[in-house]
């Protein structure tokens, strides 16, 4: 397995305390790790770039184990979760679909199994570029007070010949979520829907 | 607490590589951010004393964030600065309120020293506007590896009766500094600017 180098890491972490409505017991807490690394594919069309999933493996993990740490460090207290790349302009959007699996599958391990599939995006873009990252629940797609989306981006990032990779965590609903929907008590948790 | 804080969020980059040459130890720098209503906001106000509390208290915890964001002891901070971004139905002088008669005190308290000026910049504007806070070292302005911005941005703010207050703290310099000028080893430390 090689090494990915990595130029540039960004966490983030955002405390919501309102939103002009009722404050919540706890703050809603949403965090996002980013890591800038270089397109090994960039500048060229690559036919066999599959390999190079497996490469990323040990960073999903570590910025997934970052994420926990940055909430507080109990995994228990994770609920919602996306993930996202953009790729620089020497690259195509195909070399963000190699996050899918390192990412997704290092937060769904490290949650504890995590059973709905991790909603993504990614897109091509030049330095500066920001992403909506989409989150939903970990372990029940279709609990609606969960869906929510974070912006990210870095200034500098991604450059021509980089990736920017993204992980995103969060502890709960929309800090005053209510328009119905599969409530978080409500997840039967068989097939990471409903 | 005076300030009515709607968010908090924290910002830690880390730069690793640069142009492919390692940064060894990375370079690392934080910022905390706060979004608070703007008790001023949508009329003339005389006395701006309101505001000039929230920065003193202010002050305190972004500083607190920041370093805790770095895992350092506070004393080995390096380079530092502050910056606020009014929303629409502000003025500029209310970030002014904020950030120059006393949010400074207690960033020193908190750092231990700091004798050095901290640079600051300001400005109106909608939700998503980009913040350039301006670097530079804690104890002698004169010290050019640490003149640096950080960027922050949040996409919901400032809403237009809110403000967004943002002090940065770094554990070094710009990656790969190489421009001469005062070295930080050159320090006096006696009127903050040598």
């Amino acid at each position: 397995m090689a090494e990915v180098p990595v130029r540039k890491k960004l966490m983030i972490v955002e405390e919501i305390y309102h939103e002009g409505g009722p404050a919540p017991t706890h703050p809603l807490r949403r965090s996002a790790a980013l890591a800038v690394i270089h397109n090994p594919f960039a500048g060229r069309y690559v036919e066999d770039i599959a390999g190079f999933m497996e490469d990323l493996k040990p960073l999903g993990l570590e910025m997934a184990e970052s994420l926990i740490a940055a909430l507080g460090g109990n995994r228990k207290t994770v609920e919602g979760f996306g993930k996202g790349a953009i790729v620089g302009s020497a690259g195509e959007l195909e070399h963000g679909a190699l996050w899918h699996v390192p990412g997704g599958y290092a937060m769904r391990q490290l949650l504890g199994d995590a059973k709905a599939i991790v909603a993504s995006t990614k897109k091509v873009g030049g330095p500066g570029t920001r992403l909506d990252v989409p989150i939903t629940h970990i372990n029940a797609s279709y609990v609606r007070s969960h869906f929510d989306a974070m912006e990210v981006g870095i200034g500098d990032a991604p450059c021509a010949g980089e990736i920017v990779l993204a992980l995103v965590m969060t502890t709960g609903p929309r800090v005053h979520a209510r328009v119905g929907g599969l409530k978080a008590s409500e997840i039967k948790g068989e097939d990471g829907l409903r | 607490m005076k300030a009515r804080i709607r968010k908090l969020a924290t910002f830690l980059e880390e730069t690793q590589n640069e142009m492919g040459r390692s940064v060894n130890p990375p370079s690392r720098r934080a910022a905390a951010v706060a979004v608070i209503e703007n008790p001023c906001a949508g009329k003339y106000v005389e006395d701006l004393s309101e505001l000039i509390a929230i920065g003193e208290e202010l002050g305190e915890l972004l500083t607190q964030r920041a370093v805790a964001a770095l895992g350092i002891s506070a004393p080995a901070a390096e380079s530092y600065g502050k910056a606020a971004a009014v929303g629409e139905n502000g003025e500029i002088e209310h970030a002014a309120a904020i950030l120059h008669p006393k949010l400074g005190t207690p960033v020193r308290k908190v750092l231990g020293k700091g004798a050095a000026l901290i640079p600051s910049s300001k400005k109106r504007g909608g939700m998503g506007v980009v913040l350039d806070i301006p670097l530079g070292h804690k104890d002698a302005a004169y010290v050019r590896s640490h003149f640096d911005g950080m960027e922050v941005r949040i996409n919901d703010a400032p809403r237009a009766n809110e403000i967004m207050v943002a002090i940065a703290i770094t554990d070094s310099g710009r990656p790969l500094a190489r421009v001469g000028g005062l070295t930080k080893d050159q320090i006096k430390g006696e009127d903050g600017l040598r």
